[in-house]
């Protein structure tokens, strides 16, 4: 009986599984189109899983799903927070898979493991964000990143794809390392690895004994890691230009989002008592991060090498959201996570598409003048860049307002001051890439790829962002509702 | 009589280690790696943890050692250039080895174990159970999720290790069964009528 409780609970992992498992066989016919069909069913496991998710059959098994619920003993839980950023993961991990079909092609690497890759991380993501063990917490961390390595290296001929999956793998085992270490001297300290006891431990423990302090730094170095947050984030730069163009989409969207709510869950629940030790470590990451992400990105030639420094600065901006730790905060951080993916999916989107001879269009000075050729693509990237840098009317300045008035309500005007100076700077990179797409001449030819899969989700990422300054009540309330509903349990 | 055969394994153990490190033969280095796997699982047996004992002798023996043969057969390393720099780096490897061993020692000598948890030491094996069937036990029942998402770790694992590196050789004759059964008479059999005289133009 507890066993086919504790099933109903995970049902939405153990479908996507199984889903992934079957996917696996489906890729064995050798066909032609073997991929594109894996694909497809790929982003219909997602929809089905995330259906699964929200279904009220299950909804009303769990008791209305207001209050936490827990499944085998206390490995897993499933409550409003863990819900609404598992469906923005589904959705940006089914964007992904839209994104990579024309390029993989184009590649001569299109394999049905692609997808299937691509599912299994999800997976990961799901049981990160509903991790409440820490052994849940490192399975499911691990799940998601091994099978990150691979796509990072997935184009195995090309040398810098094979390094930016080798330097990944290093660097990403090393971080676990430092995540077991941590757990273990958690675990010997505090006798439990069950984050709600933990807490108690906490509470308890009134003079802190030194070890838990350290467990915790070294716990929280290795999310930083993966988050890629400055000083954990040398890695973050070399594995976007090497990895294939729509993994490193896939990097900056998804798994950000799932770290940054791994995070989120431990700082809230076992740490809380804490709050003390940990909120300086979150404010320095987060300024460096911010300082980083737009000083750095100012210098870089390479578009992919742009994204990932404009991705520390956006991790920046979310993590000190976190470092806010109240309903505001934390409703503004997943408010920033909601559009942020949206965001970038959109501008790797147009990257994606553009091509100069059958090859990828890498150096930023290739932009130049194809507002001329393209302007549908052009004014799209505009969009994004507009977004990016959080000019007014479009969602990214929404997303930045939230954290920025949850700082200054909270008391950190410091904090808000230094993310609004880096966002002025960060501006600069986005506004010259706008420039060179309208006023530089071309040099060369550079052509549009008619891949279906990746003018849709452009289309439907720019629309989010016009739509959004007009309706957001959904996203909004939805974060809100999650956080709330996350806080009271 | 258990004091005895602990000081044997341990005593092997530590001259195979010494041996793995000191040996020219690389493949000799190998053989004497199992010898120290074997003895270590003997300690490991002394303590009552058999399945580990057994783990160590199935995985590391049995496979990460032969793995460790295989390459070293395979891989033309020359282990005399590694080891080039060996005297020039003894003293100061040394020095730093007899520092950190005479700050073990110190630590070991300052180390005060608290008394409860030798009960907690013992607590593995003083129960009726043995202990391959207690940790099957945790490991379906408490830890039944973290068990099968590593399963999944594992799979995620092989299918990596499978897309980064099978590669279908062009130059390899295949046997392609589905090929060979479906084979028509008509596809391969020409009956041509061979007039006296003339033969066959092929």
């Amino acid at each position: 009986m507890d066993n086919l409780h504790s099933l109903m609970i995970v049902l939405p992992e153990v479908s996507l599984a199984a889903l992934g498992l079957l996917l696996l066989l489906v890729g064995l016919v050798n066909r032609s189109n073997t991929t594109h069909v894996v694909s497809a069913l790929t982003v219909l496991s997602f929809i089905i899983t995330a259906a699964t998710l929200i279904s009220p059959h299950r909804l009303s098994f769990l008791m209305g799903g207001t209050a936490p619920v827990f499944a085998f003993g206390t490995m897993f839980v499933d409550d409003t927070l863990a819900r609404f950023i598992k469906l923005l993961i589904l959705a940006a991990s089914a964007l992904s898979v839209f994104l990579s079909g024309g390029y993989l092609e184009n590649h001569k690497i299109a394999r049905p493991e692609y997808p299937v890759l691509i599912l299994f991380a999800t997976l990961g993501m799901m049981l990160m964000v509903s991790a409440s063990d820490m052994i849940a917490l490192y399975v499911g961390l691990e799940l998601q990143s091994l099978a990150l390595y691979v796509l990072a290296a997935f184009q195995r001929d090309d040398a810098k794809s094979s390094e930016s999956g080798l330097k990944y793998f290093v660097l990403g085992a090393l971080s676990s390392g430092l995540l077991l270490y941590g757990i273990s001297l958690l675990y010997g300290y505090a006798g439990t690895t069950d984050f709600v006891k933990l807490s108690f431990v906490f509470k308890d423990a009134a003079p802190h004994t030194i070890g838990l302090t350290i467990g915790l730094v070294f716990v929280t170095a290795a999310l930083a890691f993966k988050v890629s947050a400055v000083p954990f984030h040398m890695w973050t730069p070399d594995v976007y230009e090497g990895a294939p163009t729509p993994v490193a989409a896939f990097f900056a969207s998804a798994p950000k989002m799932a770290a940054l709510v791994l995070f989120l869950r431990l700082l809230r629940e076992p740490f809380m008592p804490l709050a003390m030790e940990w909120q300086q470590i979150v404010v320095f990451i987060a300024v460096a991060s911010m300082l980083l992400g737009s000083f750095a990105g100012l210098a870089q030639k390479s578009v992919k090498r742009l994204m990932a420094y404009s991705s520390i600065a956006n991790v920046g901006y979310a993590l000190s959201a976190l470092a806010i730790m109240n309903k505001d905060g934390l409703s503004a951080m997943l408010i920033y996570l909601a559009i942020y993916f949206v965001n970038t999916l959109g501008a790797f989107g147009v990257i994606i598409s553009l091509r100069k001879q059958g090859q990828q269009v890498e150096a930023i000075e290739d932009f130049a003048g194809i507002a001329k050729k393209n302007p549908l693509l052009a004014l799209a990237m505009t969009v994004f860049m507009f977004s990016l840098a959080g000019v007014p009317p479009l969602a990214g300045f929404f997303g930045k307002y939230f954290i920025f008035l949850a700082a200054v309500k909270a008391g950190m005007v410091p904090l808000a001051v230094i993310a609004v100076v880096t966002s002025v700077v960060a501006a600069f990179y986005y506004l010259r890439l706008i420039k060179v797409m309208y006023f530089d001449e071309s040099k060369q030819i550079i052509d549009a790829c008619p891949c279906f899969g990746v003018r849709a989700t452009v289309t439907l990422a720019a629309l989010y962002m016009i739509i959004f300054t007009v309706w957001p009540q959904p996203i909004i309330d939805g974060a809100i509702a999650a956080i709330s509903g996350f806080i009271r349990g | 009589m258990t004091e005895i055969v602990f000081y044997l394994f341990a005593t092997i153990l530590i001259l195979s280690a010494g041996m793995v490190v000191a040996s020219r033969n690389p493949v000799h280095a190998v053989l004497y790696l199992v010898l120290a796997f074997f003895n270590a699982a003997g300690l490991f047996l002394l303590i009552g943890a058999e399945f580990v004992a057994f783990i160590l002798v199935i995985v590391y023996v049995g496979a990460v050692a032969v793995l460790f043969l295989f390459v070293v057969m395979m891989l033309d390393i020359n282990f005399v250039d590694l080891r080039s720099g060996f005297s020039r780096y003894l003293p100061i490897g040394g020095a730093v080895g007899a520092v950190l061993l005479a700050q073990l020692v110190m630590l070991g000598l300052a180390w005060k174990t608290d008394p409860q948890l030798l009960s907690v030491v013992q607590a593995a094996g003083a129960d009726a159970v043995d202990n391959t069937r207690a940790i099957g036990r945790l490991l379906y029942t408490d830890y039944f999720y973290a068990f099968q998402v590593s399963g999944l770790v594992l799979l995620v694992a092989m299918i990596g290790a499978i897309c980064l590196t099978l590669r279908h050789r062009k130059d390899v004759r295949r046997q392609n069964v589905d090929q060979q059964l479906s084979r028509e008479i008509a596809d391969v059999i020409t009956v041509v009528k061979v007039e006296s005289g003339k033969g066959v133009q092929l």
